[in-house]
């Protein structure tokens, strides 16, 4: 009996897994940052800015390397869908520190031997500059 | 086999009890995960219907539902924001009711001088701080300036959802022609009768409703569009200024434009009747200086110059001036980078997966976060800071050209008193008018500055200097006067 039920209980989760598109989580397709609807104007934008050809969402959001990005990823999906389901975030969104980092250290994963000289620090002293801090539309508006 | 029956026995119930216990455990777990993923299969298959549906429609509306409780069955996000402008707001300087029963303050409480310039006009005897949309109609109907003077039916242009009437009217006295025509014939013949005839007979029609959806949307498609006819006209004929030919807001503006153009279908700066019908005077442009030479050289069907009322303390001819939100922001470093009315006034908001416009418009500074933070990422406190820093000074600039006013009355009363003729006075009640037009553009506009700091600033600056030129002109004229007096009668 409670194999059967276990078994329910695994088609249902399964089954919701496959309809919220679960498996869209494993790929890098920014559409999938859009499924859930809130980041609709930000991947709408993004579409329309300099760097969609060079870079989608995780290529700026995540960290490059295999271990940090999953671990970013399962915590950022974690926040995601706590805040999605229960509708209790800050509007609008705003970035938290830990993920400023990430960015700021996606920024000069392509563009550091440009701007070493001017940026020394700036993933880890708590007033740097960061590149966004100006250049605030290059991946999207919100 | 036998010796071992008595253990077994003994031992059964202890060895079942734990599995009783485990299968209840497996039950109640298996039960809670399966009620939290149901719950979650449930709350993402509402998201994705939010996110598939903007809207169904219950009902029909067309170009003569103006009720909103109509609209509200197809959008009820929408129309729940719309109900909420009965709930009173108060910022610093704006607002002030302290219950949806209880009218707002009179404005001459915080500015004494109001009642002075408008000496002689229905002004002087009830002007009260601003209400949500929804009472725009019972306000209109209770102030004393319909109650106790008498005003024409233009006045129903901005403060009722009067197109069907404007049509009705329209179509009764040129049957044949296309609706924009008896739009306009309608608007001219409710124009000229008198507020309450012109409001009965809205009543009658049946469109009795402070503005409502039809006024901005096109109940076809929901996309914005204007129906006001002093807009049209209006914006028409600024663009002819500009160099554009026959402009027609609802065919030629981009959305973003049509975000604040809806709103300007009143918030402008306007003559109201009843010697002609009510026009925006947009003509050489929305500056202020644009507007007054264009209502200078303006003639009256009697050949008279232009002008609102005769102020009872000086004779003067002077201009009232509306509330020109929408000239000022014009103005403004928003309007330059492309920010509409509704961006601020109107924010986008978010209901689940959709998003809507809070149609509960009000103050930008009791919705900062989604107002502004959209563009200023600063704490909320902060930006609140900046904006009633900019009023403060506006006030303070405010009050003192107010007193200017007042002082520049004063001396012309008493250069009247002491016999000045007409001629003598002509040059100083021409400054008076322009000192007079230029405060109350200021003091009429609703934002307390913020929609154009400098601009405002700069035309009060103009005020003050025009109020103490005439202030200096008066006492000097009454001082020449009094030398002249005492020689033609020599005292014994």
């Amino acid at each position: 009996m409670s194999a059967v039920g276990l078994g329910v209980l695994l088609g249902l989760g399964l089954f919701t897994f496959i309809y919220a598109e679960g498996f869209s989580y494993f790929t890098t397709d920014p559409k999938a940052c859009a499924n859930c609807h809130i980041m609709n104007s930000e991947y709408d934008s993004w579409v329309k800015s300099s760097h969609h050809i060079v870079a989608g969402c995780v290529d700026c959001h995540l960290p490059h390397a295999l271990v940090p990005k999953l671990v970013a990823k399962a915590v950022n999906g974690y926040h995601h869908s706590k805040g999605f389901t229960f509708q209790d975030f800050h509007e609008p969104i705003m970035i938290k520190p830990h993920n400023s980092r990430i960015l700021q250290e996606a920024c000069l994963g392509c563009h550091a031997g440009l701007v070493h000289d001017i940026v020394a620090g700036s993933t880890t002293d708590a007033n740097a500059v960061s590149c966004v801090h100006c250049h605030s539309s290059v991946g999207h508006g919100s | 086999m036998t010796d071992q029956n008595p253990s077994t026995e003994g031992k059964a119930p202890t060895s079942r009890r734990p599995k009783i216990a485990l299968l209840v455990a497996i039950i109640l777990v298996v039960a809670g995960s399966t009620a939290v993923i149901t719950g979650l299969l449930v709350n993402i298959f509402q998201r994705k219907q939010e996110a598939k549906n903007p809207y169904l429609r219950f009902v029909d509306v067309t170009n003569d539902t103006t009720d909103p409780a109509e609209w509200g069955k197809n959008w009820p996000r929408e129309y729940d924001g719309y109900l909420r402008t009965v709930i009173p707001t108060r910022t610093k300087y704006g607002g002030g009711s302290a219950s949806e029963t209880m009218p707002p303050p009179e404005k001459a409480d915080k500015n004494p001088w109001l009642t002075r310039m408008f000496a002689g006009y229905a002004f002087a005897i009830d002007y009260r701080d601003r209400r949500g949309h929804a009472f725009m109609l019972t306000d209109q109907e209770s102030t004393k300036r319909t109650k106790e003077r008498k005003q024409p039916g233009s006045c129903l242009h901005c403060h009722a959802s009067v197109i069907p009437l404007y049509r009705q009217t329209g179509a009764e006295l040129l049957p044949t022609a296309p609706p924009a025509e008896q739009i306009q014939k309608g608007f001219e013949a409710v124009s000229k009768l008198d507020y309450w005839e012109a409001n009965a007979k809205l009543e009658k029609s049946g469109h009795k409703h402070p503005v409502s959806c039809v006024d901005c949307h096109d109940p076809k498609s929901m996309q914005l569009r204007v129906t006001r006819p002093g807009f049209i006209n209006g914006i028409k004929a600024l663009k002819a200024h500009e160099g554009i030919a026959d402009y027609d807001p609802n065919r030629d503006a981009t959305r973003q434009e049509m975000r604040s153009f809806v709103c300007g279908q009143c918030h402008v700066e306007y003559y109201c009747g009843p010697k002609t019908t009510l026009f925006f005077p947009w003509i050489n442009g929305l500056k202020v200086e644009e507007i007054e030479s264009y209502y200078d050289n303006y003639k009256f069907d009697d050949g008279h110059r232009f002008y609102d009322w005769k102020h009872a303390e000086t004779g003067a001819e002077v201009l009232k001036a509306q509330h020109p939100e929408f000239e000022v922001w014009n103005q403004g470093t928003h309007a330059k980078a492309g920010v509409a009315c509704a961006d601020c006034h109107m924010p986008y908001m978010r209901e689940g997966a959709l998003k809507v416009s809070d149609h509960w418009v009000r103050s930008p500074l009791t919705n900062v976060n989604r107002a502004c933070q959209q563009c200023h990422h600063y704490p909320e406190q902060e930006i609140v800071k900046r904006v009633v820093t900019i009023q403060d000074r506006h006030f303070a600039l405010l009050t003192r050209t107010g007193n200017a006013l007042v002082d520049m009355l004063d001396a012309i009363k008493a250069a009247k008193a002491a016999s000045a003729t007409d001629a003598q006075l002509e040059p100083i009640l021409e400054l008076q008018r322009k000192a007079q037009w230029r405060l109350d553009f200021v003091a009429a506009e609703n934002s307390m500055g913020f929609h154009a700091p400098q601009e405002l600033a700069r035309i009060l600056g103009e005020s003050i200097d025009m109020s103490r030129q005439a202030q200096l002109a008066a006492v000097s004229l009454k001082m020449t006067l009094a030398q002249a007096a005492p020689k033609a009668v020599p005292p014994n």
